[in-house]
């Protein structure tokens, strides 16, 4: 075996013109990057304020470029498979042969999963629930920036596999014995193992540290039901990501041992047992949408409650439905596989309870009608999401419901109809309420409005983009079309493909509008600064700092009498008091450590996919020094002097009083 | 370029045509069979029942959006956010749907049970089917013969199959007749169709399982009577079926040459229909214990619920090859318990 | 397998944090539970299957009781050991904290001593983990354990060097204690594995 393990010249795709393509792009985006940041002299800020960051507002905007950089990635794949399937009908083969085709609808689903929505999700969360919980940071910054940094590794490693080796080809739930190494010898479900692995670790850290964050940091009053809707949804979020992310971590690892050690967990020969992964990691998938769904659940109530002027209605309510939603994802795992063979009553049992949970999200969405319900509703960018929310989630619910029936479900399963389903869900639920958070919130990060004309078109955009995508696929799964498929010879099913790239297409004008508003706003930035801190009239403690926040967020812990807390303060005329004296605030300093760490991770990562074996074991152990030099480190802190504060503080209440004239 | 874009003109023109002539034809609501057309009702059912929440919700949304929003002098309350009425109402109105949904779910998951054979005067016809790397094997354990890629069975008699897989996990699935099934190597799960008219009926794999996958198609035919049925079986027995290969016997040898396949193909062409005219005895379940056998059995498991005594008579009649076909069917219900003792599991690792 | 012992190390840096809060030991033991749920996953695994010999040994053929009895009894007083090196910490005697940590090390020693000793008496009679489904799931399920014993003895070792070279610190204390769960932890687990493989195997 080579130095370089089964990493050979052969292993670049230099001869697939797409791929060399793609990598003309990238590589020419990265120098045209390289060079504005050199041209403005910008290494030094991006270094020291941002790779290197602790704090928890600008690890969250570094996740949510993350996640950006990763839709388009992600969307590409989704583009690039629905003009393979409009082109590929009635026996025509399309351009994409099986061996790239099934690569990129595997990255698709992993991409936009773990890599996409997950990153947007743990962003908005970094940014929003210190500040709404009344924390300076969260319990532990520095592991937070590790798990930032672990999980950038894991996207750098599936974007390696496009111009290195090749990816999975085995959809994105990597069911052996296909995943095995008897029907996938080549790298590319190393690369799939390796890029989960290490960035759910990072996720899995993530979870712990917002736990501690939420049950140990929140400002004196606040109790447990006090606690901000959203950061509840959060914290629910966290606990099943806690509990189900491990599952993950062990049914990988058993993939891992079966493909590198050849034991038996999986294969066919030998006593493996298939059955044995597809349950273990739907014990994982299944409480994973729910991670995703949850927060965007809790924007959806922010955003209603501020945008109506009102409290939002039965927030108990809210909780325990939130709570209920969260358990009973746990016990409903096998009904993404009905048809596996399971008794009757077994199947029952498990459709039953997936039903159930309706119940507590029928609840949410009542709840959100009582809310505006005697309000006064501005129809803002974040408001169109939510109402886009709200009827398009209604749908992909009910079809949940009806795949919930396992009679239903022996027809429907693995067919486009729960293709339509779930990214009815997915989109219709959790990306609606990240892109409703980010509009929401973006004042509150960056210091300056969003452009709300290009908001609205893109909306409008994904809106209509995505009824003409998907309502398309629920007919094609009616008519008996299964998924992955990479061509049909079935005409009854030409039109509806057609209109599902239509629909691909339109939606991908509205991410063009985005980027375009995202361009447009930076660029009249000065024009739409917020002055305010609050420029939505907010209800809670996010919105009694500045825009963007200062580096210690409160200049002294706020006590909380209300669940919310900022319209409270502000009724009570307790909002905006200028003090003459602040104690000084400790603050942890910046570090690369994470990067070292997470560097290290990512190296042995690659190499293991390679077997490149004293390259992992270079990479391990590079990983521990670091964490260990970092442990004994004893300059890691520092503290705010009072007259820096009253400087800040002024600065922002200043500014505060020139906006309200 | 010109051509390129008259090419998707005509096809476009082309698909518009065959939608607006054909409605849902081919599709799961447009089924052929018993268990189809109970599915096609279920679903009927189920979504109108949802339906009674889902559109008051949607109006819901776009009325209250509308009705309070800014500029209107509507009433305003913004301290308001609690009412038990509203409460019970929001809580009680969706319990009630769910419990008559369940209901329906609990008593149609059973009489669907792809298990259970269908009730009918007719006996029904043993298939086994069996997935490889990228084909279907249906072989006709009492008629002694085999066939690739093409299911055939007289129209109003019941069917019972048996499926397995040599290689990765597919999903055996007629759309028009019904439910589908996964099929896994080293075990047997199993499904119960009939075709109420004759017809060709498409069949596919559902599940993905690696490059020749869109390739792993099949005609269904329901023959118009078993008169016509027995004379394809005669012919397919005397190999005079003109236009269809006939490989003879299917032993081991001949298996295993028909489960090679290639992976690493760039191209993976569909295999083509094919007949075997006899078969040897029992090579369907030699395949599948070539995998079962490594499922071991343990002693101080006996007498418990988690034992499995059929698991060991299996083991003992596969010593010595003969009278498979007593053995087959209590295999099947092995496997329908093993699965359920791995729920069982994973509810203990909840547990913990 | 590296990265259980990464996510070990991980989460015990945790502890290291600007400001040696409470949080941490909290926050230390909500990573435990995650680990717990690791571990709860390859039970699971294990009992499925367990029964799936391939026609090789099964739990019956290969346990040995004694070994295995006198293992256990090495690990559980090495929790015993740490507990009497924290109460010493807590108190910031120096060197009888040393003692103890020093004896607790070579009682873990002696058990991942014991148990490679067991794999490699399995593996020489052709009894690997590639052998069987139920190999694999008992060499994983204990070899996990192991792991993170391991990870623990390096950790301790850490402490010991820690302690040698600069003494109590403002963070020592807390470090001890988040080892101590961990300790206990493994402790707890390894009750778990000795009840269901070995009792429960080769009864």
């Amino acid at each position: 075996m080579s130095i370089l393990g089964k990493l050979s010249l052969d292993s670049i795709p230099y001869h697939e013109p797409i791929l060399v393509t793609t990598f003309c792009v990238v590589a020419l985006l990265a120098v045209v990057i390289v060079f504005l940041i050199t041209r403005y002299n910008k290494w030094g800020v991006l270094w020291n304020d941002w790779l290197t960051s602790i704090d928890h507002k600008r690890l969250g905007i570094m996740y949510i470029v993350l996640a950006l950089i990763m839709l388009l990635r992600g969307f590409s794949d989704a583009i690039l498979m629905r003009t393979q399937l409009a082109l590929a009908t009635d026996g025509d083969p399309g351009y994409l042969p099986p061996h790239h085709y099934d690569q990129i609808f595997t990255a698709h689903g992993v991409i936009m999963i773990i890599f996409m929505a997950m990153p947007f999700m743990i962003g908005l969360m970094n940014i929003v629930v210190p500040l709404q919980i009344g924390a300076r940071d969260v319990a532990f910054p520095f592991l937070n920036n590790l798990s930032f940094w672990l999980t950038a590794g894991g996207a750098i490693l599936i974007n390696i596999s496009l111009f290195v080796g090749e990816f999975a080809k085995t959809g994105w739930v990597a069911y052996p014995p296909l995943a095995g190494l008897q029907f996938s010898p080549d790298v590319g479900v190393d690369y799939y193992i390796w890029a989960l692995q290490i960035s759910g670790i990072g996720t899995t850290l993530t979870a712990v540290n917002f736990l501690a964050t939420v049950f140990k940091m929140r400002a004196p009053g606040m109790k447990l039901m006090d606690m901000p809707i959203f950061t509840w949804t959060c914290t629910w979020a966290n606990i099943l990501i806690a509990a189900s992310f491990p599952i993950l971590t062990a049914v990988l690892a058993l993939l891992t041992l079966d493909r590198y050690l050849d034991f038996h967990f999986f294969t066919n020969e030998g006593g493996g047992n298939s059955m044995m992964y597809i349950n273990l990691f739907w014990a994982w998938g299944h409480p994973e949408v729910y991670i995703l769904v949850l927060p965007a659940f809790g924007i959806f109530s922010e955003v209603v409650s501020t945008f109506t002027g009102k409290r939002l209605f039965g927030y108990k309510s809210m909780v325990w439905a939130t709570a209920s939603i969260s358990i009973l994802g746990f016990i409903v795992w096998l009904h993404h596989f009905f048809t596996m063979g399971s008794s009757a009553n077994v199947n029952a049992f498990f459709g039953v309870m997936t039903m159930v949970i309706a119940v507590p999200t029928g609840v949410k969405l009542f709840n959100w009608l009582f809310t505006m319900y005697h309000g006064r509703l501005r129809i803002t960018v974040p408001v169109m999401w939510t109402l886009g929310f709200m009827v398009t989630f209604t749908i992909g619910g009910m079809t949940g419901v009806l795949l919930a029936v396992p009679g239903a479900d022996y027809v429907l399963h693995n067919s486009l109809f729960l293709i339509a389903h779930f990214h009815n869900t997915i989109i219709g639920g959790a990306v609606f309420g990240y892109l409703a958070g980010f509009a929401f919130w973006f004042p509150k990060a960056m210091g300056f409005h969003l452009n709300v004309k290009l908001g609205k078109a893109a909306f409008w955009c994904w809106l209509i983009g995505f009824f003409l995508a998907f309502m398309p696929l629920y007919v094609l799964g009616f008519l008996g079309m299964t998924r992955r498929l990479n061509h049909t010879n079935n005409p009854q099913w030409d039109m509806w493909l057609y209109i599902a790239l239509i629909g691909a297409l339109v939606i991908m004008a509205g991410i063009v509008f985005q980027l375009l508003q995202l361009y447009v706003s930076f660029r009249d930035r000065k024009e739409n600064l917020d002055t305010t801190g609050d420029p939505w009239n907010g209800h809670t403690l996010e919105w009694s700092t500045a825009s963007p926040p200062q580096v210690y967020n409160f200049a002294e812990i706020p006590t909380i009498h209300d669940i919310d807390a900022f319209t409270d303060m502000k009724e009570k005329g307790t909002a905006y008091v200028r003090k003459d004296n602040y104690a000084p605030i400790h603050m942890p300093k910046n570090t690369k450590a994470g990067m070292a760490i997470a560097g290290c991770v990512t190296v042995m990562g690659f190499a293991l996919i390679w077997h490149i074996w004293w390259l992992a074991a270079l990479g391990l152990l590079g990983g521990f020094i670091s964490l260990v030099s970092r442990a004994y480190t004893s300059d890691v802190d520092y503290y705010i002097q009072p007259d820096e504060i009253i400087r800040t503080e002024s600065a922002h209440l200043d500014s505060n009083n020139v906006a309200k004239g | 370029m010109i051509l390129l874009l008259t090419r998707i003109l005509s096809k476009i023109a082309l698909a518009i045509t065959v939608a607006l002539l054909a409605g849902c034809q081919g599709g799961v609501l447009d089924p052929k069979g018993q268990v189809g057309i109970e599915e096609k009702q279920l679903i009927i059912v189920a979504t109108v029942l949802m339906l009674l929440v889902v559109i008051p919700v949607i109006f819901m949304t776009l009325y209250f959006a509308w009705k309070y929003r800014e500029g209107r002098n509507e009433i305003y309350e913004p301290k308001w956010s609690h009412s038990t009425k509203i409460e019970a109402i929001v809580w009680t109105i969706p319990i009630i749907i769910v419990i008559i949904l369940g209901v329906i779910t609990w008593k149609s998951t059973h009489a669907l049970d792809p298990y259970k054979p269908l009730k009918s005067d007719k006996d029904h016809i043993n298939v086994q089917v069996v997935s490889m790397n990228w084909k279907w094997l249906f072989i006709y354990p009492d008629l002694g013969i085999a066939s690739v890629n093409e299911l055939r069975f007289p129209a109003n008699v019941p069917v019972s199959f048996q499926i397995t897989s040599e290689a990765t996990m597919n999903s055996f699935f007629i759309p028009q007749l019904g439910s589908q099934i996964y099929s896994m190597a080293g075990m047997i799960t199993k499904l119960h169709l009939i075709a109420n008219e004759p017809g060709t009926y498409k069949g596919y794999s559902a599940n993905y399982s690696g490059p020749g996958f869109t390739g792993m198609k099949f005609n269904a035919i329901a023959m118009d009577s078993e008169a016509d049925f027995d004379k394809w079986v005669e012919g397919v027995k005397a190999g005079s079926i003109s236009g269809v290969k006939n490989n003879g016997i299917l032993d081991q040898s001949s298996y295993d040459e028909l489960a090679k396949y290639d992976l690493h193909a760039h191209v993976h062409k569909p295999t083509p229909v094919q007949y075997y005219s006899s078969i040897q005895p029992g090579i369907f379940m030699n395949n599948v214990m070539k995998f079962m056998k490594d499922y071991g059995t343990v002693d101080i498991l006996e007498g418990t619920s988690f034992d499995v005594p059929k698991m060991r008579q299996m083991k003992n009649s596969n010593m010595n090859q003969g009278g498979m076909s007593h053995g087959e069917m209590s295999h099947g219900e092995m496997n329908h318990g093993s699965s359920e003792d791995s729920s069982h599991k994973m509810h203990m690792e909840e547990d913990k | 397998m590296s990265t259980t012992h990464m996510n070990a190390h991980i989460a015990h840096d945790e502890h290291h944090d600007h400001d040696p809060a409470p949080h941490n030991v909290f926050g230390f033991w909500l990573y435990l539970m995650t680990d717990c749920l690791l571990f709860a996953s390859l039970f699971a695994t294990y009992a499925v299957l367990f029964m799936n010999t391939a026609g090789g040994v099964s739990s019956k053929d290969i346990f040995e009781l004694d070994f295995v009895l006198v293992e256990t009894a090495v690990l559980l007083v090495s929790s015993v050991t740490y507990g009497f090196a924290l109460i010493c910490a807590r108190n910031h005697k120096r060197a009888s904290t040393l003692m103890w940590l020093g004896i607790t090390f070579l009682l873990g020693l002696t058990f991942i001593g014991m148990e490679l000793y067991e794999f490699h008496h399995l593996i020489e009679n052709g009894n690997g983990p590639q052998r069987s489904a139920f190999l694999s799931a008992f060499f994983t399920l204990v070899g996990t354990h192991g792991l993170h014993v391991t990870a623990g003895l390096i950790w301790m070792f850490i402490m010991m060097v820690e302690l040698v070279k600069s003494g109590f610190g403002s963070r020592t204390v807390t470090r001890l204690s988040c080892l101590s769960l961990f300790w206990h932890f493994l402790d707890v687990v390894w009750i778990c594995v000795f009840t269901v493989v070995y009792l429960m195997g080769a009864v």
